[in-house]
Formats: C-alpha cells, sequence, structure tokens
C-alpha cells in the first residue's frame, strides 16, 4: 500500500524551476530517503506535501485519496530550519504543540513525559527553550514532531545540528517508530548518513528525480564487479596487468574484475600467485552512486 | 478547529502575561501619574512658603500706581530710577523690576519689566491686570465715576452649561473636563495601537522567522492563527489597562487625600492655575466640581472607549500582523510602517487641532466616522456629547472597518508568512492581495 503518491508535480518560482514533472511513491513503512544536493527541490517538494505551498500542478495521494488538509493534520514534520518558541518552558510548548495537533490534555500530558524521559530531558522539562543547548532543543523539536503518532513523518535534515551521541539516540528513535509501523521519509544532502537507515531512495537534482528505487537494488545496478584483493605474493616480478597496485615487503593489494567470472572462479585464478589475505567486492557508495548520477545527468 | 483558536489565544496571552517585563510595566506605569502629580503638588507647596516670595522694585514716573503686595510678591517703591532698579535686579537683591513710564491713560504703553531670569507667564499676566484695574479705575474717575459706586454695583455670575434631551435627564457639563477626558482616552487608545500593534508584529516575525509556523499551519488555517495571535494580544492590552485603572485609581485618591488634608482648598484651587473654573467661595467650586463629574455619563463613557478600544485595536492590529508576515526581520518592516503610522498621526493632530476644540465641527465629524481615525478621534467627542446616530454611524463604519481590514491582512499574513528571502515590496504586497489561490 503506497502512503504517499506524487505525479508529474510542478513548481516555480518565478523564473527558477524548483521541481519538474515530479514523481514519486512511497510505500507504507518504509524509511525512505530523498536525497539531494541544497537547492534540489527537497523542500519545495516536502512543504507542498504539507500544503504549506501550493504547487503549481500536479496531484498528490494520501493512501490513494487526493490530499487534503485532513491528512496533513496526520503529518509530522520537522522542518529544516528548526523553530520553537525561545522563551517558552519545554513542557509548556510541547504541550502548546500537542494540543494544537488535536491530543487531549491528559493524553498530551502522558505522551510528553514519556518522551522527555526517553530523550532524557525530564530535568529539563522546566527551561525555557533560550536555556537549552542546540542538541537539547533540536530534541525537543523532535519530540514535537512525533507527539501525535503520526503515519507519515517527514524530516527534513534530522540530523543536521546533532552531535554523534545524540544523532544514534535519533537514528535509534527513527527506527523505533519504523517498527511501530510510522512511515518515514527523511531528506538529506548528507548521504552517510541515511545509508544504513533507508530501504529505498530518490535521489532529486535541479528540479527532477534521477533515480528511484530500494537501496539494495540500486547498489547491486551500481556494481561494477570489480574486486579488491590483498594477497602475500613472493615473486613479485611475474605478476598479471592488475589495476591499483600496492606492493610492499612480499603483499600486493589491487583491485580486478570478474571479466565474467564467477567469483569463485576468480578465486581459483588467484590462487596460483600465492596466498590470499583478502578478497572484497567493490560497492559504490550512496554517496558515489549519487555524484555518477549527476555527472550523467549533467552530460545528458 | 475553534478550539484550536482558544489555544492559540491562550498561549500568546499567558506567554505575554507571566512575563516579567509585563508585571514591571504594568505595575510602574500607574506609579509614574500619581508621581509626578505628587511631585508638582510638592514644588508648587514649596513655592509659595513666605521665603519663596519675590521681590519686585516698582519705578512708576506718574507716582500713582501702587500695587499691593501678596503671598507671591512682593512690591517695593525705593523711589529709584530705571537705572538704579535695574542695577538691584542685576545684585539680585530683587527679582524684577517693574518700570512704569509716565502714562496716557488713553493709550497706556511702554510698561516694561525687566528681570535677571524669564519671568514667568503666570506674573506678568497677574502684574498686567493689576496695571489694569488701577488703569481703568484712573479712567472712571476721569469721566466723573466714582470706583467705589461702581463697585457696589459689581456682581459676579457665572453660567451653569446644561445639555438638554439627555436621556436619563439633563446634566451639568464643563469644557475643561470634557476636554481632560476627552485628551486622556484619545491618546490612551492611540498609545495602545502602537504599543500592542508592535507587539503582534514582532510576535509574527518571531514565528515566521523560527520557522515555528511551519509547524502550525498544517493544523491551523492562518487565518486562525493570525487571529489568535491578535486576540490573545489585545486581551493581554486589556488586562493590563484595566490593572491600570485600579491602581492609578487607588493611588491617586491616596496622593490627594495626602495633600489635600495639608492645604487649604483654596490654596490648592488656585495653584491649580483655574482661577476662572474655581471662582467664588470654595465650597461652591467643590460642589460645581462634583457636579460636573457627576454629569459624565460615565457607563456610556467606558462602553464607547472599550468599544473604540477594542475596534481601533483590531483595525489597525490587522495591518501590523500583514506587515510581521511579509518582511523577514524587524529592520525590513520600517518601509510598510509609513501608511499605518499617517492615519493614527492625523487622527492625533486632529484630536489637538479640531476635535477638542470643537467636537461638533464639520471636520470633528468625519474624523470620528472615519473608521482610520475615528478610535482616537471620537473619544475626544464623547465626553462632550455626540449624538447617538453619530456614534452608530461611526462604530458601523469601524466594525466595517476592521472587518475589510483583517480581510485584506489575511491575504498578506497567509502568503508572506512563508515566503523568505524575497524582497517584499508594495508590488510584491498588491500581488499577494489579488492572488485568490
Amino acid at each position: 500500500m503506497e502512503i504517499l503518491s506524487v505525479q508529474s508535480l510542478n513548481k516555480s518560482y518565478g523564473t527558477h524551476v524548483a521541481l519538474k514533472d515530479f514523481n514519486l511513491s512511497v510505500a507504507e513503512g518504509l524509511v525512505f530517503g530523498l536525497l539531494g544536493p541544497n537547492g534540489a527541490g527537497k523542500t519545495t517538494f516536502i512543504r507542498i506535501v504539507n500544503q504549506i505551498i501550493d504547487q503549481d500542478s500536479g496531484e498528490i495521494f494520501i493512501k490513494g485519496q487526493p490530499l487534503k488538509m485532513r491528512h496533513v493534520r496526520n503529518i509530522g514534520y520537522l522542518p529544516e530550519e528548526r523553530g520553537l518558541y525561545k522563551t517558552m518552558k519545554v513542557k509548556e510548548q510541547l504541550l502548546y504543540f500537542a494540543r494544537i495537533k488535536g491530543l487531549g490534555k491528559q493524553d498530551a500530558i502522558k505522551k510528553i513525559t514519556s518522551w522527555l524521559e526517553k530523550l532524557n530531558l525530564t530535568k529539563w522539562k522546566d527551561n525555557k527553550i533560550q536555556d537549552l543547548s542546540k542538541g537539547m532543543a533540536q530534541k525537543v523539536q523532535f519530540i514535537a514532531t512525533v507527539i501525535h503518532q503520526p503515519d507519515l513523518l517527514i524530516l527534513d535534515e534530522p540530523f543536521s545540528g546533532f552531535d554523534p551521541v545524540n544523532a544514534e539516540i535519533i537514528k535509534n528513535e527513527i527506527l523505533e517508530l519504523k517498527r511501530q509501523g510510522t512511515t518515514i521519509i527523511l531528506s538529506t544532502h548528507r548521504m552517510e548518513s541515511v545509508e544504513l537507515l533507508c530501504d529505498h531512495i530518490a535521489m532529486i537534482n535541479q528540479a527532477r528525480k534521477i533515480l528511484d528505487g530500494p537501496v539494495k537494488a540500486i547498489k547491486n545496478e551500481s556494481k561494477t564487479n570489480q574486486f579488491k584483493v590483498k594477497m602475500m605474493v613472493e615473486d613479485q616480478t611475474n605478476m598479471p596487468p592488475w589495476g591499483d597496485v600496492i606492493a610492499a615487503e612480499g603483499q600486493v593489494e589491487f583491485t580486478t574484475s570478474l571479466n565474467g567470472q564467477a567469483p569463485n572462479a576468480l578465486l581459483n585464478d588467484l590462487m596460483q600467485y600465492g596466498e590470499i589475505l583478502g578478497f572484497e567486492e567493490i560497492v559504490p557508495s550512496i554517496e558515489e552512486i549519487f555524484i555518477q548520477k549527476i555527472n550523467e545527468s549533467h552530460e545528458g | 478547529m475553534r478550539g484550536k483558536i482558544f489555544l492559540v489565544i491562550k498561549r500568546e496571552y499567558l506567554a505575554r502575561v507571566k512575563k516579567r517585563s509585563f508585571l514591571l510595566a504594568t505595575i510602574i506605569t500607574p506609579l509614574i501619574f500619581p508621581t509626578i502629580l505628587g511631585l508638582f503638588l510638592w514644588i508648587a507647596m514649596s513655592d509659595v512658603s513666605p521665603d519663596a516670595r519675590k521681590f519686585i522694585e516698582v519705578v512708576d514716573e506718574n507716582n500713582a500706581y501702587f500695587l499691593e503686595s501678596n503671598e507671591s510678591f512682593a512690591f517695593s517703591y525705593g523711589g529709584l530710577n530705571r537705572e538704579e532698579g535695574r542695577k538691584l535686579v542685576q545684585e539680585g537683591t530683587r527679582f524684577g523690576l517693574l518700570y512704569i513710564p509716565e502714562l496716557n491713560l488713553e493709550q497706556p504703553t511702554g510698561i516694561t519689566f525687566y528681570s535677571e531670569e524669564t519671568a514667568p507667564i503666570s506674573m506678568i499676566t497677574s502684574l498686567e491686570a493689576a496695571l489694569k484695574n488701577k488703569i481703568e479705575e484712573f479712567r472712571l474717575f476721569a469721566s466723573g465715576i466714582d470706583p467705589d459706586v461702581l463697585s457696589s454695583l459689581k456682581t459676579n455670575i457665572k453660567i451653569r452649561a446644561v445639555i438638554v434631551g439627555e436621556p436619563g435627564g439633563e446634566r451639568v457639563s464643563n469644557s475643561v473636563i470634557n476636554y481632560a477626558v476627552g485628551f486622556l482616552a484619545g491618546i490612551l487608545i492611540y498609545t495602545f495601537i502602537f504599543v500592542y500593534g508592535n507587539q503582534i508584529m514582532q510576535g509574527v516575525i518571531e514565528e515566521k522567522s523560527s520557522r515555528i509556523i511551519e509547524i502550525l499551519v498544517s493544523s491551523l488555517k492562518p487565518f486562525q492563527l493570525m487571529m489568535g495571535k491578535i486576540i490573545g494580544i489585545g486581551a493581554v492590552g486589556l488586562t493590563q489597562f484595566l490593572i491600570w485603572i485600579l491602581l492609578i485609581s487607588a493611588i491617586s485618591s491616596l496622593v490627594v487625600g495626602y495633600f489635600g488634608m495639608k492645604m487649604p482648598q483654596q490654596e490648592l484651587m488656585e495653584m491649580s492655575g483655574q482661577q476662572e473654573l474655581f471662582s467664588g467661595a470654595s465650597q461652591e467650586g467643590m460642589v460645581e466640581i462634583l457636579q460636573m463629574v457627576q454629569g459624565i455619563d460615565f457607563i456610556q463613557l467606558t462602553l464607547t472607549f472599550l468599544i473604540y478600544f477594542i475596534g481601533g485595536y483590531l483595525l489597525y492590529g490587522a495591518f501590523f500582523a500583514a506587515i510581521g508576515a511579509a518582511v523577514d526581520s524587524p529592520s525590513d518592516a520600517q518601509q510598510f510602517m509609513f501608511p499605518v503610522t499617517i492615519p493614527l498621526l492625523i487622527a492625533y493632530m486632529g484630536l489637538f487641532i479640531f476635535v477638542l476644540d470643537d467636537p461638533n465641527s464639520k471636520v470633528s465629524f468625519w474624523l470620528s466616522v472615519i473608521p482610520f481615525t475615528s478610535p482616537v478621534a471620537m473619544m475626544g467627542r464623547v465626553s462632550f456629547g455626540v449624538p447617538w446616530h453619530h456614534l452608530a454611524l461611526s462604530i458601523g463604519l469601524l466594525v466595517t472597518g476592521f472587518l475589510f481590514t483583517t480581510w485584506l491582512a489575511g491575504k498578506i499574513y497567509r502568503i508572506g508568512i512563508l515566503v523568505h528571502g524575497t524582497k517584499v515590496g508594495y508590488k510584491v504586497l498588491w500581488k499577494w492581495m489579488k492572488d485568490n489561490g
């Protein structure tokens, strides 16, 4: 079941095209990565889904129904530029947002208490936002986003501003929400942060989608069938033409390709030159795939 | 949805009322008026003590004008000439020198007052009055009328101004009290609109620049958010205002009570510089004042004040919200303040120049009917008595006016609140207003 689907979405600001014929569908229960450099159109897309701005043309469906304001109420949205009322206390602020999003007072208080506990913020609950560190304020904002248990969570650059420890905490919370059945759209220009988190990614560059698919499939497709090999070679004068050879004291590191062989056949071939210490397939990172795709799209 | 507006109103209200600065402003402001009043009374009182009496040397070339000394002035006739008199003033042994040249009774000119420091207007005025009396006496005498006979014929009359046809009977009116009431009410509304309008603007800018708005618009319509903010902040203003009324009346009556007991009524009244108002026996004067104060229809006054207070605030508050939404920072807001400031300033100036001067003139009528100026201008008229159909027209237009400005501001707000980094000018605002998307 698709929780969100978008058909030929267009949006321009004056002469600047922010989204061009943009299609996307997000399956329920996944962590969906929306990747792209700054200014690619990610935030525009998110703002349209949240009905903050209107598209010029195109259609958006939530669980098969045309997007209405009441659907938006079931979306949790964490904007890229975080905002809280600086002079309001943590607890009051969360209560305000929770109630604006339709939670009853008692229910809201219960949820706030448990979230503050979970993110180690309980002792700060009566402090004003302006007295909190940036990371703590970010955590408060995260709670404000998820407090009403939305079916769809849209996080714009969720890890910016977090130190590695807190980023890990948030990452775990995202995975926990996924386990509970929440669909999460995660928008970022920092690819390394999503590689292990996302099930599915879409890449946007200059208002267009340039790649869309499950992370595993994308990685498989991008395989070059190259292997990185490390082995002991006694006689280094008699080696085949391997690539990127680094030779030292009887040890050699190099890359080689399958050339149509199965990996085991390649291994068999290599064994005759010496003792194999390491044999690893070279798989490009999402970031490398992304850069490659952008280059392709520029050439095309 | 309606419950959510209430949440916004509650937040806006509590966030401000709970602030320490609110408490401070609310308590300190009403202390300022009685403190200033007390200070003036204190200075005035120490001024009339005998050693504060001013010595004035008189050089009279006619040898005929003898002025009687009183609590404020002591006149000395040393038979000096003008130069000698001036020297005394320069040395500081006399406050001033009154020089009376040989006078032609038909055209008395050339009377001069010399002093080291600028002579107070009140002093010159009372010297003029004293000399005028003397000259008139001489002239009467010259035409064969005995001044004593004349003064025995003089009588003192005073007209009570009564307004007829008011429901609930006739009432005594007095322009000085009406002036003061109109003046205070007008200024209060003017100040209130500016102070709280600015708070609306700051609040909108905060929500916009911190992107809080992006979280809120998914749960609330921008218009509801705008109205919630305007109403919430307005409620803060009303709260503050009510506390002030209570504090001011409590403290003022304490201060006046304290000084009132310490000094005789007569003196208190003369010092307040309104002799014509208080002439006659002091007891009679007090009764008169009480009657006049009672003559003011406080229920009507309070009601109209609240209507214009709220109406004017809503009318302009919407504009302040729209301005806040259109800009990225308070410093950018300056360019849009002009069209808001001008009508308010016109109302303010109009209050002094036209309305308080003649509450029933044509200009006063228009100022008090046009919604942009009526909140300030009408308050200047109300205490003088306004025909009910003027009031109805004015209030009707005011309500129409704020519905219109709120609708217009809502259009700007809705778009502006989500636009960042664009240079917004009047052209862009116009486009937003026309945009129906």
